[in-house]
């Protein structure tokens, strides 16, 4: 029963979709405001009935019900609660419908969070969201019925992929989702702008957190994703640019740019048109991600459901999604003229530079991406791009991003004299490279490619620092200065030295890595690194729902025991597969990683890879120190001010005045309070 | 021509999704080799010497192997994912017996020792072909590639890439059955 109301709530949820789609845009056409304030009411429909299904699917799990296909082939009745909450995204047609809730979500929020909206510019978002939700719910509905009946019933499930058994990777799936479905957002805004013909800067800070909280989750999925990798592929490898991982790192790239462009657009009136180019590219990349997954074009080491008529079917929806709203761009582009100007030396310049940067590193990854398929499509035969080709375009063209965000950090909006700023530059740059010289020779060794890593970073941290310390100097009341300057200041600061702290982990560990595969017996012991492992102990260890062998090794540095490492070789039950689970000692300066390979002579011996990492955690650490800047942006008060039209004023509007409190009155010229106008639909209530 | 600028984005996706529809029809995993059901093409080369401080015998033949089902690996120390696929193919060497002969291919001799050292030789013969001349006569891509031939000398059966589990259980193992019960 509770699988057939989840499917029935589902093909509700598609009614709504669809009037949510029509309804409301056709409102924006006609000037009926009557039919335009359906917009939010059928969006609170549409959520609350993808929910339901969501529900039932999730009950069905809980509860066991085999009789459900899906249920059946992902989820066992020996696989606890928490996975069994988890498997709900965990095969292909879950996921799918876990995507539609998502959305679904996303878009009752934009429905309750935009009351001080004009009311036609929130018809045209919430449709084209609308129209977005009704591609994925038939996508579910036709190709990927998660409600499936099986008969007979089986007695017992298949089971859960034992990959996806591990806390990271249970979250890591409805991260990457967060941060692709709420690109839809920004994405709904540009079109809705593009419709409309303009782009004000209310509605332009309007989309500032929304695009935040996107990146922010997709930065979080992203590193989670690297970070299981690291610890169950038993590699000790961070990032491989598998087509799965390049997949999310696109619209990475992409809204990157989109955020750094959107605070342009919207303090300086500069480079509106691009800002919707790219709040396009960034959600019709995270479509191509879902295509390039679901479709067995590429093989990949995550190849999921590889099945051509959802290729066909998701390549249609793209090509009515991206084609059309690049068309839009190509026709209507030219109405967001940019009014303010800007001069070479400005921030604006650098803001541009490093988009540009961002958006041919996007390129280049879509380029090595999709290369094995233009060459198999034009019959050139089949070929792999590796590691290679990614690492020596990637490196160069991320070197001056680094160079240029901190430069940018320092330069004013509008127009920066060189004369007032040549000699800070020099010193903090000059001594960015002293600096980093000197850690590089004393912590480690010195190497040129370190040193210039090591100095970029620095160069970071150190323009950063400077850019508070600028903006503070002239206030008499420190504290309530700081106090008064805008989260979104401290949340771009923080991610910036995320960036640097990143930079310094990745640089270390790929250049002081020192890896080596051995065969080991008991007792014997080896050195890495100047540390010394010792094989001690080998056991076989029942888990939950696997048996292991655990081998331990003792770690010692000079006279120095450091504890006991633990790797182990896991068998799962039910599905029969093998995982490595790595053991590592983990260091805010270095990790240990021990990784089983596989028993050598009858199991008398072992071969066991053992690798010393510099600085790797700072790589997690710098991506959490981004992800949390991204929320402090968002979560800066003035967004919650935006400029509010008559028709709404009596819930949300607050007094202007106050944001020159926050600090921005020195570097925003534009009225906090912007009316917003909107043509053809204030016909009042 | 700011027209033709602003279409660029729409062009570039068109050209992408051209090539994605396209895409659908082929298989990414499909590496057809024109030598299936093909006569092996023969080869005489060096042998790989096991340890450095053996000395090389006499050259391989591929005819030794004429009237039995035989199994070629290609690999190479400098290949990740021949790593990966080892003990897969221990375990091969372990359940069969089938003549598994590894062409080292592209590699030097003492880095090969030392990856077969390291992580165990489950070859019945090892083969040195550092210049990639084998290699070539097979229509190697790339390394590791595996080779199942039957006893009338012909290429049965091709699998790219490192050879895992699924593959192992469900196309070696059961293709190396189903000659040899043909071969009687």
């Amino acid at each position: 029963m509770i699988p057939e109301l989840g499917q029935f709530a589902l093909i509700l949820a598609l009614c709504t979709a669809v009037v949510l789609a029509v309804v409301p845009l056709a409102g924006t056409i006609t000037g009926h405001t009557g039919w335009m304030a359906m917009a939010r009411p059928a969006a609170g429909a549409q959520a609350f009935f993808v929910s339901l299904a969501y529900a039932c699917l999730t009950w069905s799990f809980v509860t066991h019900d085999f009789s459900v296909l899906y249920v059946a082939n992902t989820s066992n009745t020996s696989l606890p609660l928490i996975y069994r909450l988890s498997g709900v995204w965990g095969g292909h047609e879950g996921s799918i419908l876990f995507w539609c809730f998502i959305s679904a979500l996303w878009t009752a929020a934009v429905a309750v969070f935009s009351r001080s909206l004009p009311q036609v510019l929130l018809a045209r978002v919430l449709s084209v969201l609308g129209f977005v939700s009704i591609g994925f719910l038939l996508f579910v509905l036709w190709t990927s019925n998660p409600f499936e009946r099986l008969f007979p019933v089986p007695i017992d499930g298949a089971s859960l992929n034992p990959l996806l058994q591990d806390p990271g990777m249970a979250i890591h799936p409805p991260m990457l989702y967060l941060g692709y479905v709420g690109f839809s957002v920004a994405f709904a805004f540009a079109v809705a702008a593009l419709i409309g013909g303009q782009l004000d800067s209310a509605t332009l800070r309007w989309m500032r957190p929304w695009t935040n909280i996107a990146w922010m989750f997709l930065t979080v999925g992203i590193s989670l994703g690297s970070w299981w990798a690291y610890n169950e592929l038993g590699w000790g490898g961070w990032w491989f640019w598998d087509p799965v991982e390049n997949a999310s790192f696109m619209p990475w790239l992409v809204g990157t740019a989109l955020i750094h462009s959107l605070a342009a657009s919207e303090k300086r009136g500069v480079f509106k048109a691009w800002t919707v180019l790219l709040a396009v590219l960034a959600f019709s990349l995270s479509l191509l991600g879902t295509f390039l997954v679901r479709s067995g074009v590429l093989t990949s080491v995550h190849s999921f459901a590889a099945d051509p008529t959802r290729g066909l079917y998701i390549l249609l929806f793209l090509g009515v999604v991206v084609g059309g709203s690049l068309l839009l761009y190509a026709v209507r582009a030219h109405k967001l003229t940019s009014t303010a100007s800007f001069e070479l030396l400005s921030r604006e310049s650098a803001l541009l530079v490093n988009n540009i940067l961002l958006v041919v590193a996007s390129a280049a990854v879509l380029l090595g991406t999709m290369y094995p398929l233009f060459v198999d499509a034009l019959g050139y035969g089949k070929m792999s791009v590796g590691e290679q080709y990614f690492n020596a375009v990637f490196v160069p063209l991320m070197l001056p991003i680094l160079l240029i965000v901190g430069l940018g950090a320092m330069l004013n909006w509008k127009r920066d004299k060189l004369s007032g700023r040549a000699v800070p530059l020099a010193v903090l740059g000059v001594a960015s490279i002293v600096l980093a010289a000197l850690l590089a020779t004393q912590l480690l060794s010195f190497k040129m490619s370190a040193v210039a890593s090591l100095s970029l970073a620095i160069w970071v941290t150190a323009s950063t620092v400077y850019g508070i310390v600028h903006r503070l100097r002239n206030k008499r009341k420190r504290l309530s200065a700081v106090l008064h300057t805008p989260a979104a200041f401290w949340g771009m600061s923080i991610a910036h030295v995320g960036l640097a702290v990143f930079t310094v982990g990745v640089a270390l560990t790929s250049i002081y890595t020192e890896e080596q595969t051995v065969r080991m017996e008991l007792n014997d012991d080896h050195s890495v690194g100047g540390y010394s492992f010792t094989f001690t102990h080998l056991d076989e260890v029942r888990g939950a729902n696997f048996d292991a062998i655990e081998a331990r090794f003792a770690v010692s540095r000079g006279n120095a025991e450091l504890g006991d490492i633990s790797a182990q070789k896991r068998f799962y039950d039910v599905r029969q597969d093998t995982m490595t689970e790595a053991g590592i000692d983990a260091g805010l300066t270095r990790d240990l990683f021990i990784a089983l390979g596989e028993p050598l002579d009858g199991g008398s011996a072992w071969s066991v890879r053992i690798q010393t990492k510099p600085f790797i955690r700072w790589i997690w650490l710098g991506t959490l120190f981004m992800a949390a800047g991204g929320l402090l942006a968002a979560l800066d008060r003035r967004y919650r001010k935006v400029g509010v039209p008559s028709t709404t004023s009596d819930r949300t509007a607050r007094p202007a005045l106050r944001s020159d409190k926050n600090g921005q009155g020195s570097s925003a010229s534009i009225p906090v309070t912007t009316r917003v106008s909107a043509p053809g639909g204030q016909t009042g209530l | 021509m700011n027209l033709l600028l602003k279409l660029l984005p729409l062009a570039l996706f068109v050209a992408l999704a051209g090539f994605l529809a396209k895409g659908l029809t082929l298989d990414p995993a499909e590496l057809p080799s024109p030598l299936i059901d093909k006569p092996a093409p023969a080869f005489l080369v060096a042998r790989l010497p096991r340890t450095p401080e053996h000395s090389a015998a006499q050259d391989f033949n591929s005819n030794e192997l004429a009237g039995q089902v035989w199994v070629l690996n290609v690999w190479a120390s400098w290949c990740g994912p021949c790593v990966q696929e080892h003990p897969y193919l221990v375990r091969l060497a372990q359940q069969r017996s089938v003549p598994l002969v590894g062409l080292n291919y592209k590699d030097q001799p003492a880095d090969a020792q030392q990856w077969l050292a390291r992580l165990g030789d489950p070859f019945t013969h090892l083969l040195d072909d550092r210049r990639g001349d084998v290699g070539l006569d097979w229509g190697v891509y790339g390394v590791p590639e595996t080779f199942v031939i039957d006893h009338e000398g012909r290429v049965r059966y091709k699998h790219v890439g490192p050879v895992d589990e699924a593959s192992l259980l469900e196309k070696l193992l059961p293709i190396i059955d189903e000659l040899q019960n043909e071969a009687g």
